[in-house]
């Protein structure tokens, strides 16, 4: 598969997510820069991590307005797979793409840390093959990342089933304390209405070989590239 | 010339983590009346060759697409100069 790795000013987790799809999975990797609006015949396109055109603005406000969003989105509308990590998730939230937005996280905090997650929905383009309540440790390096969502989105989203993975301790039990950031409902991941394009605030690319002390990060990759 | 101040703000439904830290910092310092600080963002915003009217409304158009996200924020405009 022929995965395409968008690449803004500021992103810096595009090395990281190549790396994990070339050398651990195998698979072809390009960078598509974002003033490209070619995708090049990507299979899957990941949007990776990273401080895109400084957060000066807003975390994501500005990068949704290059050229190659705009493919991208064009991209899913079709059907096609895509996978945000990071400040991948809040420009996809920026372009429409996926719901909410990110508010400062609620101690105030850059969290640089392990967290827990739990895989909530096996059915989306990033989960599927995973068991339900599979448990995965995994980085978050973000200050904002406290996802906001109004009542009336949270109830759309849980309703469809669309909260993929939440935040959670080593038991794979949600509490407050392990919801670091604050964020609505404990919601670490979400999925569109197509539940082909996913997003997450953890870093499942920094948690793919044992070397980094997890490779439980792997099976999102894995299940992403998956036929 | 023409300047217009962009004032940005989150919603007063939406909870606001910077705003309440430095509230609480506030109080701790003694202002004990300050029962509620939002925090938010200004841009002031300079136009030539254009009329009060247009400059308006671009500056609403930029507020709308560019300066506020639209699911947490809400924004003003006001004639400084």
């Amino acid at each position: 598969m022929k995965v395409g790795v968008v690449v803004f000013p500021g992103s810096n987790c595009d090395h990281d997510t190549k790396r994990v799809f070339a050398e651990v999975l195998g698979q072809e990797v390009l960078f598509l820069w974002h003033k490209e609006s070619d995708l090049r015949g990507s299979d899957a396109i990941v949007i990776p991590g990273g401080f895109s055109y400084g957060d000066y603005l807003r975390t994501g406000a500005i990068a949704r307005f290059s050229p190659v969003m705009s493919s991208v989105k064009a991209f899913a509308e079709k059907g096609g797979r895509v996978l945000g990590i990071c400040n991948g998730f809040q420009i996809l939230q920026e372009a429409g793409m996926l719901e909410g937005a990110m508010l400062r996280n609620r101690n105030v905090k850059f969290l640089s840390q392990r967290v827990y997650i739990r895989v909530e929905a096996t059915d989306t383009a990033a989960t599927k093959g995973l068991q339900s309540g599979e448990v995965m440790a995994m980085p978050i390096a973000h200050g904002d990342g406290n996802l906001y969502l109004d009542d009336e989105s949270l109830a759309r989203i849980a309703a469809e089933g669309r909260v993929v993975f939440r935040y959670c301790d080593a038991t794979g039990e949600v509490t407050d304390e392990a919801n670091v950031n604050g964020s609505r409902d404990a919601i670490a991941g979400i999925c569109n209405a197509g539940r082909n394009v996913v997003a997450l605030m953890p870093h499942p690319e920094r948690a793919s070989e044992a070397v980094l002390g997890s490779d439980q990060g792997r099976l999102i990759l894995e299940a992403f590239v998956a036929n | 010339m023409i300047q217009l101040r962009v004032l940005v703000s989150l919603k007063t439904s939406v909870f606001d983590p910077q705003g309440q830290t430095t509230l609480a910092a506030l109080q701790g310092l003694g202002y004990k009346a300050a029962t509620d600080l939002r925090q938010g963002k200004s841009f002031l915003l300079t136009f030539d060759g254009i009329t009060e009217e247009e400059a308006r409304s671009q500056a609403e158009e930029m507020a709308r697409k560019v300066l506020s996200n639209p699911v947490i924020e809400s924004f003003k405009v006001e004639r400084v100069v």
